[in-house]
Parts: C-alpha cells; structure tokens; sequence
C-alpha cells in the first residue's frame, strides 16, 4: 500500500473520521462541567453530522472502494449513511429536553450518540465481515452504555443489562457464522467470499450452519420473532430519545447490513434462508401486531410496532432484486422521520421519573395541544400506513415488490395484518382525539422539539403527497448497490 | 370545454377550505366560512353538470399529470355521465351537512368543519378519480375524517362505532389494493383506469381480482353479511355524519362495482352474477324485515339501506339495460332520500334527543311543515309513482324478474315490506294522539332548516315527474358500459 493508495482511503473514510473527531472533541468538552454544556455538546454534534454528511455527498460522486476493498462509499452506502445522519440528528435535537426533565444531563451522552453512529457508519460501508463486525460492536456497546444512561432509574439499568447478555450473545451467534464462512472460504472479503461459495454446493451442510448463524444473529439485531424478546424490555427502559434512536438508526444499520450480505454478495445464500425467512417475516407481523394490541406503555406498544415493521422490512428483502431492495430503503426512510417524530411527541410528554409514558398520558391532547395532536395524527397514521401519508407509500411499495415478484400470499397476509396493526394506532388517536383529560398535558414546545417536529412532519407528509423524488432516490441507490 | 382545471379546482376548493379553516377565530365565522366553500363548490359542480356534453360516453373535463413515474401513477381526472351526477349528489350534500350542524355540533365546531371540508374534497375526489392509486389514496383517506366525525362528535357509543367502522372498512379495502396491484402486473402494467378496461385478463385472474374487489366494496354498500358496522355508525354518527354516509359513501362501493368491476372483469362479473343476486336479495329481504323491528328511527333507515342498496347490487348484476340505469338512478334518488331522512331524524333530535319512534306521535298537527317534508320523503324512499324512488326501483324489478324469477319476488317483496315500515313511521310519528318523548315542545322548521331541506325536495319532486334530463346525460355511459360488459356486441 503506497501512500497515494493510503490518502485516498483515508480520504474516503472521511465522514467516519469527522464524526469520532468530533466525537472526540466532545468527550474532551464534557470533562469541563459548565452551564449550558448540553446544547453546546449537542450543537457541536450537530455541526459534525452536517460536515460528515456534506462529505458524504462530495464522496458519492465518484463512488470507490478503499483499504483495499474492506471499506467501500457507493450510491447504496450513501443512502444509507444519509438516513443515519438524520436519525442521529433528530434524536440529538430531542435529547436536550429529555435529558432536562429526566434530570441526567451529562456530557458523554452525546459522545456515546456519536461514536454509535460512528460504528453505524462502518457497518454500512463495510466491505469486509471483520470490518462490519468490528462497527457493529462499536454500535452496539456505545448503545449498551445509553440504554443505562438513566443510572437512578432501575428499569433503565435492567434494561442495559439485559441488552448487554442478549446483544452479546446474538454477536456471538453472528460471529460464529461468520467464522465458518471464513473456514469455508479462506477470506473475509465480501467480493472474494461470494466468487469463492460460488463454488462451493449449496447443499453443503456447513454451508447451512454458517448460514443458519449468520441469519439468526442478523435476525437478532432487527428483533425479528423469534428473537425479539429483548425488543420490548429494552425499548421499554431505554432512555426515549434512546429508544428512537435504536429504532431508527439501529435498524437502518442492521437491515443495511443484510441488504448487502443477502442480497448483493452474498446472493448465492439465497435458497438456504428463502423458506425459513419468510416463516420469520410472517411470524414476525403477526407476533409484532398482536402482542401491541393489548400494551399500555407507549414506549412497549411501539417496541411490538416496530418489530411488526421489521417483518415488512424482511418481506422487501424477500421480494429481492432492485424492487425489493429499493422498497425496503424507501420503507427506512420514511419509518425512520415518522417514527422519530412521534417519539418527539412522548419526549414532550415525559414529566420526569419514567412518568407520561402510559397511553392514558396522550388522552386530551388535541384539546390541550391542538398542534402537537395534530402532528401525533399523523405520524400515526403514517405508521398504520393510511394515505396519504409516507407511511402508505412505504407499505405500498413493498406490496408493490412482492406482487411484482409473485409473492401475492405474502401480500394478502401483510394487507390483513395492517389492517390489525392499525387499531392499536387509532386507540392513541382515539385517546387523543376523543377522550376528556381533567389533567390535560402542559408543556412548552423547545425550539429543538420544534424543529424536530417540523422536520419529521414536514417528511412525513411529503412522502405521502409527492413520493416521486424519494423512490428515485431509494432506486437509484438500490440500484447502484446491486451494481 | 375550457382549460381551467374544473375538477381540480372542484376537489381543492374545500381541501383549501379544510386547511384554512383551523386559522379562523370564532365559530359564527368558522360555519360561515364552510358554507361559503362549500356552496360555491356545488355551484361549480352544477356549471360543471351544465355544461356537460350529454352525447358521448368519454371521459369529460379530464386532467392528466405526472406524479409517481417511477410507480406509474399519474394524476388523472375525469367524468362521465354517471359520475357527474354522484359529484352533483355529493356537493350537493356538502353545503347541507354544514347546515344541518349548524347548532347540533357546539363543541370543537374547527375541527369539525376542517374534517367535513376534508371529506367533502376526498369524496368529489373519489368519483373524479381516473388513476386506480389515486382512487385508491382518496378511497382510504376517507376514512380518518369520517373516523373523527363519528367518534368526536357521535352519540353515547360513538368510540366503538368510529373503530367498527374504520376497521371494518380498512380490512376491506386493503384488499382491493392486492386487486389493483394484480391487474397492474397481470397485463395492464398501468393504474389508468381507461386503459385497463381495453386489457382483457384471464379468467382465473378475473377471478381472483373481482373477489378482492368485492370486498371492498361489499363492506361500503354494505351487503349482507358484511353489514353489521353500518347500524352501528348510522346511530351514533351526527347528523351530518349518518347524511354523509348514506348519501355518498355507501354509493362509493355500487360506484366501485360500475367503475371497476364490471368494465374490467366482465367474465367474472358474470360468473359471480347469480351470487350477487342472491346476495342482493338476501340484502333486500333481510335488510327491510330488519328495518320493520326497529323502534329507533335511525336504526330503522339503516337497515333500509341495506335493503334499498340491495336493489342497486340486484340491477347492476342483471346485466340489464334497464336493471343497470335503474340501479344508477336508483343511486342517486337513494343519496338524496335517505339523506334527507336522516337531516329530518337529525332536525327532530335536536328538539327531543330521542330517537324512539314509539314515543312521537301526531306531529304533523304541532309542526305540520315538518310533518308535510317529513312525509315526502319517506314515501320518496317508499317508491311512490310521482317521487323520485319510483322510477329506480321499477327498472330494477322489471330487469329482476327476467333475470329470475325469485330475485324479482325478493325485490317485490322487498318493496312491500319496505312499505309495511315506512308506513308505520308515517303512521306511529306524524299521525294519531300528539305527544312527544317526555312531552317536551318541538317547534317547526326554521329557515336555516327550510333551506336544506328545499333542493332535496326539488330533486325528489323533479326526479319523480320528470326523469328525463337525468337519463340523457346518463345514457351513454351506461350504453358504453353494457358494450364492454358483452365484447361481442359491439362488433358489426
């Protein structure tokens, strides 16, 4: 590697670097207690998401692989990269209050944000199953450390613990997975590794346990059934902004993973996990809507929610080819700004001490709160996929990619269960809507909750109403990943 | 024709309404503003309606513009004479319904509006809609509007009937988006609903495709036995509410049959036909012994509705001249009666909050203007010769009996039975001993209610003697449609 080769990689790597600089600069700033060190950390964050994700963009235009083909910026990275920057954002402009009213101000929480969408990134732009393993776990532990971050709380800190076994046994479980594959192909390298099983009988069963690992702990991290039972818990304990961001940036980076080992290098895996990943997908929105139907904690009914759209998730991937592929980035995005614009709205519901995060809590809000409740309608409904919302879209893209690909049961299945899904949705807006409060909720919107709530609504409608430019964007991405 | 975009500007008018709406400060101000929006919609529709080309069954006043290339849907508006008369009917009901709240919604009366103004902008939609998508997003958006007038504003049990009815219809209805999606990528590889009715798909396909559609649309009429929501959200709805959904929503699903099913699957149209007959009878039948056990008056023309939209279903599936055009008018003489029932049920409620027949009688001594209206209608949605549910039902039952014998029987029977009910509100309400629930005093309508309910009775007087503008305009679309129905006719 001549030194031409290393500074175009380094060059490459560029907004990975920005972002743990910034990271580090932060940590370095949050040793120094001041007044109003939260809104500079988050500011400064915010700046360093801005710099990297202006960077990222410069990169796209001539895409490349660096590090010798570990590490790789395409159309499909991009994308990806792009969702978990506005994912990071978000949820840096609605921790500011949480934290406040949680009474947990401390500096590294936003280090720990920035070095797990560090470890994020990498996953995405991994090339290399070490690479990608070695982000994942960088994710994953900054995560572990912010599911605890309420340290009084007991639920938070059962929360991290749980998370910490279970994460570190289903990266066990991966792991396992991807040493057999390097047993049977002598490399790590994604490329090398797919023209190397390309050879290898698909019939191998040692080719089937590694699969089998691979996809169960993959599974694991997006919390499909039947490893979802730490979903719930966690979501549960976590920190809210916490827990959008696990739901959001978490899952972009887990299923960006599976794209590009599934579908792209790894296609030849294919017939091996077909069968039994659409038993998951199925069970997945079944388990996912039903067990929501009977929560009453916010937080727990939106943990069921989200696994019930990871099923979704998993029914794209199995449409596959650039439809699919296209239909499940389409579906990220638009479940990344809705979802993370309703978890604004429980910040803004949260008093303190775990409390106001009972459905009863959103009862009267349209009358105490028109504009919130308003803003709550919709993200509700886009997450019930009702037009003409994003949320529509999203489904109806992927039922788009399932029919085209003949998948018409799967597509009947998933319409009833949304159908299903739909009610725990409408049961908020009929609390919102349709009951009386005699403690309505007080609470002055932040400017950086507004300015949340702006950004998701305004994405949320506008996926809805004018979806053109999105799905252009979400195929041409896809298509460049298959490319 | 002209370049103005009319129906766009049909739809869009009350959505901007709906969206200016929560900016308006008082609520005298807010009821003005949405009459004013809606009553200059309906005077757009009636120029719409004028200058109507009766002569040709062609999309009219059509718009196409790009929106999602990359999925295939377009932006695509159209009418022809079966539809003008449905954006008629329903813009016609628009303004009526913001009347007919006027004092009965007190609370929250900006959402409530913003929600009307927003129905009526979606149901305009619905029936302009040439792109499937597009009839589709406007179809399912329906729905949270409608959701949030039932459980806003309905009565003791309206949280359980606004989920019924959300539930109920979105279960449908996202069946009907797998049927779409077959149709794009059996042959059609498009949403444009003038071109998927030039494909002609296999029989299987047909099938399949005309099963999804069915439910969809079997749950809007309602037929039986996907009726049970309707009751439910009838009573509890307000006025403007039960109006809204008998007058137009419960079209939308006929209008479904006569859009889509029918030109794009006739094979299996035909195949289904004796069990939509069936099914329709069945409707008829039950629906009206249904209505003859009711005591509550709303419940009572709820059921009549199902009865009465057992005759649509009946005509349409004769496949018929006249079944077809007797069920389309039978439509739209259904959407002005029953919503002119249900304005009367709404008027006498806000007087006595009771919905009991037997606890009404002889009011047409006390407040004979409203006994006199009241009456009209009822023997309107009675098919009285002279009235506007005459002509429909008598083109239905004629199709019926050639058709089979027993479907006729039904519908006469129907017919009966619906006279045995009717009758008896007329006879328990406004004749005998006067009283009133709990004796309280009920005054006589007011101008505000004498306003709404004149054009209805405009229409059922002018539908009754004299039909036939009515039938020109709709003429040749139903021919139109009877050839798609048997593709061999039309070849010399």
């Amino acid at each position: 590697m001549d030194l031409t080769q290393i500074t175009s990689s380094v060059l490459a790597s560029g907004p990975e670097i920005i972002i743990i600089l910034g990271a580090c600069v932060a940590l370095m700033l949050s040793l120094v207690p001041r007044p109003g060190q939260g809104a500079l950390l988050a500011g400064l964050s915010l700046v360093m998401i801005a710099l990297a994700a202006a960077m990222s963009l410069t990169l796209a235009q001539n895409p490349q692989t660096a590090y010798g083909g570990m590490f790789v910026n395409d159309g499909f990275s991009t994308f990806f990269k792009m969702l978990l920057y506005l994912g990071t954002a978000l949820t840096i402009l609605i921790s500011d209050r949480y934290l406040g009213t949680e009474d947990a101000a401390k500096g590294e929480y936003y280090v720990l944000l920035l070095f797990a969408l560090s470890g994020a990134m990498i996953m995405v732009s991994g090339k290399d199953l070490l690479i990608i393993y070695v982000g994942l776990e960088l994710q994953a532990l900054s995560i572990y450390v912010l599911v605890g971050f309420l340290t009084t709380n007991t639920r938070s800190n059962e929360a991290a613990l749980k998370y910490v076994i279970l994460g570190a046994f289903s990266s066990g479980l991966l792991l396992f997975g991807l040493s057999l594959l390097y047993g049977l192909t002598g490399t790590t390298q994604l490329e090398a590794m797919g023209e190397a099983l390309d050879s290898v009988e698909t019939s191998s069963p040692l080719l089937a346990l590694a699969t089998v690992f691979l996809i169960v702990g993959l599974l694991f991290k997006v919390g499909a059934v039947p490893f979802h039972m730490w979903v719930p818990d966690i979501y549960e304990g976590a920190p809210s902004p916490v827990t959008g961001f696990m739901s959001t940036v978490g899952k972009v980076a887990a299923v960006a993973v599976i794209l590009r080992l599934l579908i792209q290098d790894l296609a030849m895996l294919d017939p091996i996990w077909r069968g039994s990943v659409e038993a998951v997908a199925v069970l997945t929105l079944a388990a996912g809507s039903f067990a929501a139907l009977v929560q009453t904690n916010i937080k727990r009914m939106l943990a069921y929610s989200s696994i019930a759209h990871g099923g979704f998730l998993l029914l794209g991937l199995l449409a596959g080819g650039s439809e699919g592929l296209a239909s499940v980035m389409l579906y990220l995005l638009i479940f990344t700004v809705t979802n993370l614009g309703l978890f604004a709205v429980i910040v803004l519901l949260n008093r303190g001490a775990g409390q106001g995060e009972n459905i009863q809590d959103f009862s009267g809000l349209a009358k105490s709160q028109p504009g919130v409740a308003l803003m709550a309608l919709v993200f509700l409904l886009s997450l019930a996929g009702i037009p003409p919302t994003g949320g529509f879209f999203a489904k109806f893209y992927v039922l788009v990619a399932l029919v085209d690909a003949g998948f018409v049961l799967l597509a009947v299945f998933a319409v009833l269960l949304s159908a299903i899904a739909a009610w725990f949705y409408l049961r908020v807006i009929m609390l919102m809507y349709m009951e009386q409060n005699d403690q309505p909720a007080v609470f002055q919107v932040s400017p950086a909750i507004g300015w949340a709530l702006i950004v998701t609504f305004t994405g949320t409608v506008l996926t809805g109403v004018l979806p053109a430019w999105f799905l252009g964007v979400s195929k041409a991405a896809a298509t460049a990943g298959l490319g | 024709m002209t370049d103005l975009p009319v129906l766009s500007i049909l739809i869009l008018l009350p959505a901007v309404g709906a969206v200016l709406t929560p900016f308006l400060r008082k609520d005298p101000i807010v009821r003005w503003f949405s009459l004013l929006v809606l009553f200059a919609d309906f005077l757009l529709a009636l120029w719409v309606l004028l200058n109507f080309d009766p002569n040709t069954a062609a999309m009219q006043f059509g718009e196409h513009r790009v929106w999602v290339p990359n999925l295939g849907i377009s932006y695509r508006l159209g009418i022809d004479g079966i539809s003008v008369w449905f954006v008629v009917l329903t813009s016609l009901l628009g303004w009526i319904c913001v009347l007919a709240s006027w004092w009965s919604i007190s609370i929250r009366v900006k959402e409530f509006m913003t929600c009307l103004l927003a129905m009526q902008s979606l149901m305009i939609g619905v029936f302009c809609a040439l792109d499937m998508i597009l009839f589709y997003i406007l179809w399912e958006a329906m729905l949270v509007p409608m959701y949030l007038i039932i459980g806003i504003w309905g009565g003791a049990n309206r949280v359980y009937a606004a989920f019924k009815f959300f539930l109920y219809t979105l279960a449908g209805s996202l069946l009907f988006l797998i049927g779409i999606l077959l149709l794009y990528f059996g042959g059609g590889q498009t949403f444009d609903v003038l071109a998927l009715m030039e494909v002609q798909y296999p029989f299987p396909l047909q099938i399949w495709v005309f099963l999804a559609f069915l439910v969809a649309f079997a749950v809007k009429i309602p037929m039986v036995p996907v009726h049970t929501w309707l009751p439910d959200a009838h009573v509890q709805a307000p006025t403007a509410g039960s109006i809204i959904l008998a007058g137009v929503l419960l079209k939308m699903g006929a209008y479904g049959f006569l859009r889509f099913s029918l030109p794009m699957l006739p094979d299996a149209s035909q195949y289904f036909a004796p069990m939509m007959i069936a099914l329709s009878a069945v409707a008829i039948v039950y629906g009206g012994f249904l209505a003859l056990a009711q005591s509550d008056i709303k419940k009572l023309i709820a059921y009549s509705s199902v009865s009465h939209m057992g005759f649509i279903t009946l005509g349409l599936f004769t496949f018929d001249a006249k079944g077809m055009s007797g069920a389309v008018i039978q439509m739209f003489n259904h959407g002005i009666t029953t919503g002119a029932l249900f304005l009367f049920v709404g008027i006498i409620y806000e007087r006595t909050h009771s919905r009991d027949i037997a606890a009404y009688g002889g009011l047409i001594k006390v407040v004979p203007l409203f006994g006199i209206l009241f009456a009209a209608f009822l023997l309107s949605s009675m098919a009285l010769p002279g009235l506007n549910g005459f002509i429909g039902e008598l083109l239905v039952l004629a199709a019926a009996f050639g058709v089979s014998g027993w479907a006729g029987a039904a519908g006469a029977l129907g017919a009966l039975v619906g006279a045995a009910y009717l009758l008896g509100v007329y006879r328990q309400m406004l004749l005998g001993e006067v009283k009133t629930p709990g004796d309280v005093f009920v005054w006589d309508l007011g101008r505000r209610e004498l306003a709404c309910a004149a054009p209805l009775l405009l229409f059922v007087v002018w539908f009754g003697l004299y039909p036939k503008p009515f039938l020109t305009i709709l003429q040749p679309s139903l021919d139109h449609l009877m050839t798609q129905l048997n593709p061999t006719a039309v070849t010399p």
